[in-house]
């Protein structure tokens, strides 16, 4: 990390006071986010967290433009933008489609797969909390295995979806995954992300108070242990490259990170259950380690 | 070849032209004197020939406008909605199945003022497969607060396009041009192409009412509560309002400059002393003018009142045009099952003291001849919804 917090621009993009939940991740991703792309962003949102924490009309909290549309479209509502940017001759403004993981992984990965396919000229970031938290914890494709919702009371019974590599499989320029608990990390992808002509796609972990049951002064130290559990991994795909990093040489066990969070109350006393997840833990980190080593070439 | 030549000869000298060519090419052609700037669509029979011409026009560089080539019918509308709100005049074409798809764009288009314009080329609905003439897609979109304009030739479809964008950027609502199925959509008709000044005259750069400005940040369409939402809602049911007069003011505007008037919100044909009059949509209107004159013939006084306007829905007009009539047939190639003809329940509503008969004819693509029509005259009687299950009666 060369960029240091003291150097990061003084002007916010999301304004102070807006109406985030207290404890919500999503005020340093976005914060992040939008120091990094600057004034010359406009941004598509669909229905998310990040509905609310605009407040509410005729105020808002977000200081660039911003375009709110329905659920499944914010990667096809950002081409329409680039292509009509392109047209009067706008390029130097960045559009940046901004969604949750139910966005992204479920309903809007069609538009998302369209607009990667093409190539489309935009930064996707995708702030993963894993649920749809905005409609009251809800299961979606980002949920981990074995975690509670409002649709999965005994735990969900399938494993989350690999959103990065679907991505990467695009054959994108740059494909990042990042953490709230590493803002500085967050805002050096994005600035590269910037500089690339194409598809970016980023995702942040943004670990959810409310619909992860832990106290919402811990955010920041549960989105640390999945790190240090390497429940979330930190790398990017540049190129099809992949590199990783963040390499935790003695990782933590799963548990320690499972046992923060009332959602996975239905496994944490369960031991086969918790040798499945480390099991699986450990088979994504050496994928992606195997992944890494393969693609130096390329 | 010859003709693509000298098409492209007269073009350069800025004369008008006539050519032979499809109502799906119409369109196409249209957009391209429209100076349309962004294009956002996905194939679907019978609209596939609309948006190839375009994209060949675009890469050839005989359009200077950039085609997103959207997955989906859904993701084309919302590629729209993003580029119309960046300022630019932006299109898409589609038909039946992905019009429904849409649907749920088009209340976003409609709510943000946003001109698109849309054709669309009318087709009955799955199941089975079937990809012949029906207007139950669009009439489906009733309620969407898209003006809807359906046409009865290739030359008024390319006209209508280019009132079209004059409606939707005075009013700031989009519009959806539609055209039959393969009756018009592959059907080779002439088409008088105007000199582009003349339709630079006619239709200058959009001024777009609002934008996604980096120097001027907002957010459009977050979280409102219920008092601002009614203002919203009641603005575009002022727009609509409003569009009446826009439409019928392009339609005189158009045939100032252009020298052909298809009717403002809708076109009467022997109307003037009729005992009946038949309402209906699109070509079965071209149709009924034969089977007026025959009618006529036989000593029945009767004419045509075509609705060419659907949305706003031209009441008035209407009531005008049927004040003098006892009998009313409504011809309805669409149908609201467990109701009738959609254009029926409309057209009933507003009018008193009639005989009012419906027919539900032409679905799927089914022929209807002026003989037919004529048919549906004689048998008029007052019937609910009638349904002409066949070609010959």
């Amino acid at each position: 990390m060369t960029i240091k917090i003291k150097e990061l621009p003084v002007e916010d993009y999301l304004l102070k006071g807006n109406a985030a939940c207290p404890g919500c991740p999503l005020n340093i991703a976005m914060k992040t986010v939008l120091k990094a792309l600057g004034k010359n962003t406009i941004m598509a949102v669909p229905a998310c967290c990040t509905s609310i924490i605009q407040s509410t009309y005729p105020n808002t909290a977000v200081n660039v433009p911003l375009l709110n549309i329905p659920f499944e479209t914010t990667a096809a509502t950002a081409s329409g933008i680039v292509a009509g940017l392109e047209m009067i001759g706008e390029e130097e403004t960045t559009v940046l489609g901004w969604a949750g993981d139910g966005g992204t992984y479920d309903i809007g990965i069609q538009a998302l797969s369209g607009a990667a396919e093409r190539n489309t000229n935009f930064l996707y970031v995708c702030y993963n909390n894993q649920m749809y938290s905005n409609t009251g914890i809800q299961r979606s494709g980002a949920t981990p295995k074995g975690a509670w919702t409002t649709t999965t009371w005994t735990g969900k019974t399938e494993e989350k979806k690999n959103m990065p590599g679907i991505m990467v499989a695009h054959n994108i320029p740059y494909v990042a995954t990042a953490s709230i608990s590493r803002p500085l990390d967050i805002y050096e992808k994005v600035v590269k992300a910037k500089s690339i002509k194409g598809t970016k796609y980023i995702e942040i972990l943004a670990p959810c108070p409310s619909g992860w049951r832990f106290n919402l002064s811990q955010t920041v130290e549960v989105a640390k242990l999945a790190i240090q559990t390497r429940a979330w991994n930190l790398y990017e795909v540049e190129n099809g490259r992949y590199k990783i990093n963040v390499t935790v040489r003695n990782p933590k066990p799963i548990v320690e990170y499972l046992k923060v969070q009332q959602r996975f109350k239905n496994v944490i006393n369960d031991e086969n259950k918790i040798k499945e997840i480390q099991m699986e833990t450990d088979k994504i980190w050496e994928k992606l380690v195997k992944l890494t080593e393969k693609t130096q070439a390329l | 070849m010859m003709v693509r030549e000298e098409i492209e000869k007269k073009e350069a000298k800025e004369e008008s032209i006539t050519v032979i060519d499809t109502g799906d090419h119409a369109v196409s052609l249209a957009t391209k004197f429209a100076r349309v700037q962004v294009v956002a669509a996905y194939p679907i029979t019978p609209q596939t020939q609309i948006v190839e011409e375009i994209a060949k026009f675009v890469e050839y560089g005989k359009m200077n406008a950039k085609y997103v080539r959207v997955e989906s019918e859904h993701s084309a509308m919302a590629a729209c909605i993003g580029a119309s709100a960046v300022g630019t005049r932006v299109f898409t074409a589609t038909s039946s199945q992905g019009l429904l798809l849409m649907h749920e764009m088009l209340f976003a288009a409609s709510a943000y003022r946003l001109p698109i314009v849309m054709a669309n080329v009318n087709r009955a609905l799955f199941p089975p497969w079937i990809i012949l003439a029906e207007h139950t897609d669009s009439l489906a979109q009733r309620d969407t607060g898209w003006i809807q304009y359906y046409c009865s030739s290739n030359q008024e479809v390319f006209d209508t396009v280019l009132q079209a964008y004059k409606v939707a950027e005075s009013v700031n609502l989009p519009v959806m041009v539609n055209l039959e199925g393969f009756i018009m959509s592959h059907t080779h008709m002439p088409i008088t192409l105007p000199a582009q000044k003349q339709v630079d005259e006619f239709l200058p750069p959009r001024e777009p009412l609002w934008k996604l400005d980096v120097n001027k940040p907002q957010s459009f369409g977050n979280l409102a509560f219920s008092n601002y939402y009614v203002k919203m809602r009641r603005s575009i049911e002022d727009g609509m309002v409003k569009a009446k007069s826009e439409i019928e003011k392009a339609n005189d505007e158009f045939e100032k400059i252009f020298g052909r008037d298809h009717g403002g919100l809708i076109d009467c044909y022997r109307c003037e002393d009729a005992e009946t009059i038949i309402f209906c949509l699109g070509t079965l209107g071209t149709e009924a003018k034969a089977s007026i004159d025959n009618l006529r013939k036989k000593g029945v006084k009767c004419g045509v009142a075509r609705v060419r306007v659907f949305r706003p829905f031209p009441e008035e007009k209407i009531k005008e045009v049927a004040a003098s009539a006892e009998n009313v047939v409504i011809l309805d190639r669409d149908n609201s099952f467990g109701k009738g003809g959609v254009l029926n329940t409309e057209v009933r509503s507003i009018l008193e003291g009639k005989r009012i008969s419906n027919f539900i004819i032409g679905l799927g693509g089914t022929d209807v001849p002026y003989t037919t029509i004529e048919k549906c005259v004689e048998m008029a009687n007052g019937q609910k919804d009638e349904w002409i299950m066949k070609v010959k009666l």
